[in-house]
């Protein structure tokens, strides 16, 4: 593809709901990555990748700073706790909500073009 | 130049804060991306392991010429078998914790594979202390 898909061509195509990091929506995505496990998440995550989930509270933001991740899409209808919301605008992490379960999120992606990280 | 973090045992809120001070810094010190992500990974397990299994503990690095010092050690339960711990998947996490997300028994794995070196000491019913080397990337960018 001519360039990079953006974290914003994510919420559209997917109709996400944008519920923190509203300026950070031109974070560009490198792979993709969906795990609940927060460990797993710090081992096999890598930066500018969009990382899917079913957790909600805070601490999905300290991993997702740490890792260097441009979004996370939290699945399945949960509803981010308001202080991962504050955490995620603090730390300018696009954070978006769908109904739409994990699975059908990560192939939505995948059909946008993004690709698993390889592990090294 | 140390950084070092007080971490309390069960504070989820503040859980993370230490790690991602460490590697914010590092950065604006100009340690480069790779090298201050493993070492907020690092950091981060260590960290999460006093906020999941201990009472209380510290955190903390020593940035040196060549390579950074992670380091944490605890006031906890300890850790009986060291070996057994290291294992892929083996955790005493209890239940609600693993809820969350953590207590995959990844921790230590990790630690071990984001750092040069990992040395482990821990007695039990006292506490338990880690010490992670990061070597830095050599000036002809290894």
């Amino acid at each position: 593809m001519d360039r990079r898909v953006t974290v914003g061509d994510i919420a559209k195509e997917l109709e996400c709901e944008v519920v923190a990091g509203k300026s950070c929506l031109d974070n560009e995505v490198s792979f993709g990555y969906s795990s609940d496990l927060l460990s797993d998440v710090m081992a096999g995550a890598g930066p500018g990748d969009v990382w899917v989930t079913v957790q909600v509270h805070q601490n999905i933001i300290a991993v997702a700073s740490l890792t260097g991740i441009s979004a996370i899409i939290v699945a399945g209808g949960a509803a981010p706790a308001d202080e991962t919301v504050l955490r995620a605008n603090e730390e300018g992490i696009p954070l978006l909500t769908t109904a739409k379960p994990s699975f059908e999120v990560a192939g939505r992606l995948y059909s946008m073009g993004i690709r698993g990280r390889v592990k090294t | 130049m140390r950084l070092e973090f007080p971490v309390a045992g069960r504070d989820f809120q503040a859980a993370g804060g230490a790690a991602q001070k460490i590697k914010r810094t590092l950065r604006q010190i100009g340690i480069d991306a790779e090298t201050a992500r493993r070492v907020g990974i690092v950091a981060y397990e260590a960290e999460m392991n006093i906020v999941i299994h201990a009472f209380s503990g510290k955190v903390g690095v020593d940035i040196l010429p060549e390579r950074i010092n992670v380091f944490a050690y605890d006031q906890g339960p300890g850790i009986a078998d060291i070996d057994l711990a290291m294992q892929v998947g083996y955790s005493t996490a209890p239940e609600d914790i693993k809820e969350m997300g953590f207590g995959a028994g990844l921790g230590l794995p990790n630690m071990k594979r984001y750092s040069d070196n990992l040395v482990i000491e821990s007695e039990v019913g006292c506490g338990t202390s880690i010490r992670a080397v990061i070597n830095l990337p050599t000036k002809e960018g290894s």
